[in-house]
């Protein structure tokens, strides 16, 4: 098994970022990953990416691509990592459920995923109504009663999303005042096809084959709504679970210092799975291209 | 020739990638826009049982979501 100068998992912003820097210093060097795009490839309109006015998160993602392909990377796509190891020589093996790729650095760069809401039925649902995704899964929902359970951005950014495609949407925000920003705020709250109800639990998904309606704890009362789709927007965990002897921080963030290194030598984070404050296309494209180039310091010093 | 129909949505990354594989390795098939065809939503929903796009129809079998290794053994690839 040839060692490689490093595996870089995941290909979002943070990932495909580093493997163009990667592929330009000539490193032997693989990436692996689930999908291509990360939470890009789901986000509707992207409109602070400094030279694209305005572009959507799939255009985006096809550019990274493209950019990607001139320089004939490996890519392990459709391939999720399993798990990260350390090795006994201080090199790393990047474990997928087929391969094992052992490397001296590794980057990983495997984003965050879409936090469950653990409410009674959600798993029996998903799919059939529950859905993560409304920029994928919107269009579904076409005249229907919806709900966006959530109160932050992703959350008003989904019901401004649904405004256009659903009869009625219910915010339900188990806060007792919405978040976000407040343009979007504004937008929501000037719809008449939303109501916002605040201060509300969401304790159950119910239907026969498909999503017929939640029950809400409300007030101090019980609360039936009667809708087909449920859009979960309620925050995301990082996906950190694959590695297991770095430093994270409570919310399971890998701990990065200002080079990308976490906190065993040889170790780079970069990205939304970091803790690295603001979670942004152009914030983790940017981690993605300081952390390789501290890879290729760091072998460099090794050399 | 099997018949392969794939039902998408236009805003769907995987539904996209779904079609351009197919595209790429010559496999001719008809496109279902579930966002706009309602006849063709509940067709979905009636031979896959969920909402889930991309739904990949191979002849009568069913593929959820773009997994590559089943349409790659269903059509030969």
């Amino acid at each position: 098994m040839s060692l490689l100068d490093c595996v870089i998992v995941g290909a979002g912003p943070a990932g495909i970022t580093a493997a163009v820097y990667a592929a330009r210093k000539r490193m032997d060097f693989l990436v692996v990953t689930q999908d291509i795009g990360g939470q890009t490839a789901l986000s509707g309109d992207v409109e602070n990416y400094t030279g694209y006015q305005f572009i959507t998160g799939s255009e985006l993602v096809a550019k990274f691509e493209e950019h990607l392909k001139q320089f004939g990377v490996r890519l392990k796509d459709d391939t999720p990592v399993a798990h990260i190891a350390q090795a006994s020589d201080k090199t790393f093996e990047v474990r997928t459920p087929k391969e094992v790729f052992a490397c001296r650095t590794v980057i990983v760069a495997s984003g965050r995923r879409p936090r469950l809401l653990n409410a009674r039925g959600e798993e029996a649902f998903r799919n059939k109504g529950v859905t993560y995704c409304a920029t994928c899964d919107g269009p579904l929902f076409a005249d229907k009663d919806v709900a966006v359970i959530g109160g932050g951005n992703s959350a008003l950014d989904a019901v401004l999303q649904m405004v256009k495609i659903a009869a009625k949407i219910y915010l339900v925000d188990v806060n007792p005042q919405l978040g976000g920003d407040a343009v979007m705020r504004e937008k929501v709250l000037a719809s008449d096809k939303v109501e916002v109800l605040n201060g509300a639990v969401t304790k159950e998904i119910y239907g026969r084959q498909f999503v017929e309606g939640i029950r809400l704890e409300h007030k101090g009362g019980v609360r039936d709504l009667a809708v087909a789709g449920v859009f979960v927007e309620i925050g995301s965990v990082p996906n950190s679970n694959i590695i297991d002897f770095v430093k994270k921080n409570e919310a399971g963030e890998i701990v990065v210092d200002n080079l990308n290194r976490a906190s065993v030598p040889g170790v780079f984070a970069a990205g939304d799975v970091t803790d690295v404050p603001e979670k942004q296309i152009i914030v983790a494209a940017g981690e993605g291209a300081k952390a390789v180039l501290g890879v290729f310091r760091y072998l460099s010093q090794m050399r | 020739m099997a018949q392969v129909k794939v039902f998408s949505t236009p805003t769907c990354p995987y539904c996209l990638r779904a079609k351009d594989y197919l595209k790429e390795k010559g496999v001719a098939f008809d496109a279902v826009d579930v966002s706009s065809d309602r006849a063709g939503l509940e067709e979905m929903m009636r031979v896959s049982g969920q909402m889930g796009v991309p739904v990949i129809l191979v002849d009568n079998d069913v593929i959820v979501g773009f997994d590559k290794e089943r349409l790659n053994a269903k059509l030969g690839l």
